[in-house]
């Protein structure tokens, strides 16, 4: 049954991917002054939105573990493997959008990367989640679900402090799309449909890869109890 | 200041004066860095004011680490760590007192560094000199507290040396800037240092409290 609602759900997804695609390439209407290359902005963006999204499922885990891991066993298990799964499909949409960045960058500002506020901080945030998965891959033993949900915890506590840092130092990206100035934001709505389509696309494509990760960790924790069950038992 | 604080602090310092074993290493690496760095940027004249400011916090980052991997490390042998583990004193003394043994070490490296870097780079202070004394402290604690709280994060997993630079640069990254900020403010004289200042002290203020009401869980793992 539920591998029925996931291969249903990831036909879903397929489905609204071919649809964002279609609508951001075909149907947008072409920017004034950067042309196609502003296309890249419709996988820029929810990618950008996607990342951000799963680091604060993944610091919402280990705070969870933390909370839970002397009296719910279960409960922190199930945590634990939130932070994981957030932490690592995080650093694959946040890579993308660090990819992206600079080919839009190149043809609209003349140059690969700035050291501006969003752009510096989401290189911390994606250097910072890195060292998260290493720290999860060279700690050995039962303590590095508590060591990864410290690291978790101040990586997050971390990042307002980079961009402000980085907001006091230099800011070139341009205006946030919502949220920002006079002058900022999508004006065209069939530019802001087609924004709104790949937002959910890519969202249910997250989501899809989430779940996926949590499930595979899950079995992995089951694995790994049994093992220690029957080795306690041999 | 309690008792096991100073215990851990006394013997931490003992240590420290009978080996030298941290500050020795210190001093030559980040003397070598010091001198890597004018070897391959070639600093004269107003460069060398712009660059210095980076070079000096860049070369105490480095130096560092092998003073904080230290810190723990010497406590393996002969199971202490484990026995700290047991005792009943709270294991947020015992970071305090290593923060400040560590402080100390890296303040000392610092002092004895600063007039062969002012020889080395032609220096001479455009700006407020005696804020140095502000910015150098506020950012080594910044690195100190942290530093030790992330070693004592890694000490237990494969490769720890490697993990503690892999874990403690990205979140020292904006500390570093508000220190790099401030130094170069200061060298060149060109513009006011006070903003950065106060982010290196807000910094300090929150890695410090978080690292001192995190540490018994990281110390306690298992």
């Amino acid at each position: 049954m539920k591998k029925l609602a996931i291969g249903l759900y990831a036909a879903l997804t397929v489905a609204l991917m071919v649809w964002g695609f279609y609508q951001a390439i075909y149907v947008a209407p072409d920017e004034q002054t950067m042309h196609e290359v502003q296309r890249i902005f419709y996988y820029h963006v929810p990618s950008a939105m996607v990342a951000f999204l799963f680091f604060a499922i993944s610091l919402a885990g280990s705070i969870g573990y933390l909370a839970c891991r002397r009296n719910r066993a279960e409960w922190a298990q199930i945590s634990d493997a939130w932070a994981l799964a957030g932490a690592e499909v995080g650093v694959v949409f946040c890579t993308v959008v660090l990819i992206t960045g600079p080919i839009w960058g190149r043809r609209a500002w003349g140059i690969w990367w700035t050291w501006d506020a969003r752009l510096t901080t989401t290189l911390v945030l994606w250097l910072i989640y890195v060292s998260y998965l290493l720290l999860r891959r060279f700690a050995a033993g039962p303590q590095v679900q508590t060591l990864a949900a410290v690291l978790g915890i101040f990586g997050a506590l971390d990042v307002p402090i980079v961009y402000m840092s980085n907001r006091w130092w230099r800011t070139q990206h341009p205006a946030p799309v919502f949220g920002g100035g006079e002058d900022s934001g999508i004006k065209d709505p069939a530019m802001l449909h087609a924004f709104a389509w790949n937002v959910i696309a890519w969202l249910a494509w997250g989501i899809l890869i989430l779940t996926l990760r949590y499930r595979v960790e899950r079995q992995h924790q089951k694995f790994a109890a049994q093992e220690a069950q029957d080795a306690l038992e041999a | 200041m309690t008792s096991a604080l100073w215990t851990h602090l006394v013997k931490d310092l003992r240590i420290e004066w009978r080996s030298l074993d941290a500050i020795i290493s210190m001093l030559f690496f980040s003397g070598l860095v010091v001198v890597l760095f004018s070897i391959a940027f070639d600093p004269r004249g107003a460069f060398s004011q712009q660059i210095a400011g980076g070079v000096l916090c860049v070369a105490t980052m480095f130096a560092s680490v092998s003073a904080l991997n230290q810190a723990w490390a010497r406590e393996i042998r002969h199971q202490v760590l484990d026995a700290q583990r047991m005792a009943p004193a709270p294991g947020a003394e015992l970071f305090l007192a290593k923060v400040l043994a560590n402080f100390l070490f890296v303040s000392i490296v610092q002092v004895i560094l600063a007039p062969f870097f002012f020889i080395f780079y032609n220096l001479h202070i455009l700006g407020q000199a005696w804020l140095l004394a502000l910015v150098l402290p506020l950012g080594t604690w910044a690195l100190v507290a942290n530093g030790i709280f992330f070693a004592a994060l890694s000490i237990r997993s494969r490769n720890r040396e490697l993990l503690l630079s892999l874990i403690l640069f990205p979140i020292f990254i904006p500390a570093l800037l508000a220190m790099v900020q401030a130094t170069t403010a200061i060298l060149t004289g060109e513009n006011d240092p006070t903003l950065w200042i106060k982010m290196l002290l807000g910094y300090d203020i929150i890695f410090t409290t978080a690292s001192w009401l995190l540490f018994d869980v990281v110390f306690h793992a298992e």
